[in-house]
């Protein structure tokens, strides 16, 4: 089964992520900021991570580098799910080594073509 | 609504647009007409219908447009995208090396999001179509529809469903709330407001044609109609791709499946589909 860490402060948010993959069939995780998600990472990497930007104590970016420097990070695949929408944040996050980028507010429709888009799931 | 009623707009419906309204789409009517009766300004759909029955062929235009599905997203389903750019494009590239020009049409480009995707991808292709002409003609049913596809703006739900972010940050911009297209791809687009059951002819001739989740609301009849007549714009090695529901076997045999590739057709009196299905 594929899995996926929600990492992001907004308990709302990692309640509706949740709920959406799991109708997708994936094992989900949660953790409030990148440090909570980094510790799990280190104990097991998931297939995924859905990545809020701005959190407190480590920041989704900060995150980010650190993950893909674990044995396997590389791996992961991370598609940030921010409300930072401008283009030059994208940029920014592709060129940090994202594989995708949602802009919230999102659905269910727009979560599940963007898992498509980077091979999570089937068309 | 009265059954005389249903049965009126349904028939202008498939005389009009050759779209199907079956009695279980019925509440399809009211969501989609009381908008349009309000605009008018007519108390309900009673009197909308009254002024239909009176031959108000304006309106007859408006409820069809009302009617109709213009559900779209960019590169949706993938895989038609994917095998056009890595398939029919260098296949394209080959056979026209000659005249290096080539014409595509999206035969129900709705608001513009399949024409602008080939259109990416050409762009993207650039290097190798450099002194090449191309042509993506998208057409539609809806004037208002296209009006939209025109602007090339986009909401960021809409830039969001099957956008990969390489090519939103390559060619959108933000305008205010919205996403812009950029103008390089948007010129590659010429839209006509064009109905499948008119002459097709002038439009002229085409290598592609996108026909994509268009058949699915037509009767058999009809849909053999329009597939006969879209394979007359084609060239004879033309490739043709439907919706992932729909197919031309049993409907008609001017296009035959190529193998390998799931709702994609090659014009029937051409010859070789084989250099455009999967190597075996």
């Amino acid at each position: 089964m594929k899995s996926c860490l929600i990492v992001d402060d907004s308990k709302v948010i990692r309640m509706v992520a949740k709920k959406i993959l799991q109708e997708l069939h994936f094992e989900t995780q949660e953790a409030e900021d990148g440090k909570v998600a980094l510790d799990l990472c280190r104990r097991q990497l998931p297939t995924a991570v859905l990545l809020d930007w701005n959190m407190p104590v480590m920041n989704g970016m900060e995150f980010m580098r650190e993950m893909r420097a674990l044995p396997g990070g590389k791996n992961v695949i991370v598609v940030f799910c921010t409300t930072e929408n401008d283009i030059s944040h994208i940029q920014e996050a592709m060129e940090a080594g994202a594989d995708e980028y949602i802009m919230k507010p999102f659905d269910s429709e727009i979560l599940q073509a963007k898992f498509q888009q980077v091979g999570l799931l089937e068309d | 609504m009265k059954p005389e009623d249903f049965d009126y707009i349904a028939k202008t419906l498939k005389d009009k647009s050759g779209l199907v309204l079956t009695k279980d789409k019925s509440y399809l009517l009211e969501s989609r007409l009381m908008p349009l009766a309000r605009k008018r300004g007519f108390k309900g759909l009673d009197d909308l219908i009254a002024q239909l029955r009176r031959r108000d062929l304006a309106l007859e235009k408006e409820i069809t447009e009302a009617m109709t599905t213009n559900e779209s997203f960019f590169f949706r389903d993938s895989k038609p995208f994917d095998q056009f750019r890595q398939v029919v494009l260098p296949n394209l590239l080959r056979t026209r090396a000659s005249r290096r020009s080539f014409r595509i049409w999206c035969a129900a480009a709705s608001s513009g999001q399949e024409p602008y995707s080939l259109g990416m991808i050409l762009k993207e292709e650039a290097a190798r179509l450099a002194g090449w002409r191309f042509e993506i003609v998208g057409t539609d049913l809806s004037s208002d529809i296209l009006r939209k596809a025109r602007t090339g703006l986009y909401s960021q739900f809409e830039v969001q469903r099957g956008m990969p972010m390489q090519l939103l940050v390559k060619y959108f911009k933000k305008k205010d709330d919205m996403w812009e297209i950029d103008q390089g791809v948007r010129s590659l687009v010429q839209y006509k407001e064009w109905n499948l059951l008119d002459d097709l002819r002038p439009l002229g001739q085409f290598d592609v044609v996108y026909c994509r989740n268009v058949l699915i609301y037509f009767d058999q009849p009809t849909k053999a109609q329009v597939l006969e007549a879209i394979a007359k714009q084609m060239t004879d090695d033309g490739v043709l791709y439907l919706g992932g529901a729909e197919t031309v076997l049993g409907v008609t045999n001017a296009f035959k499946p190529i193998p390998g590739q799931r709702g994609v057709y090659a014009v029937a009196r051409g010859t070789d589909v084989k250099s455009l299905g999967e190597e075996t």
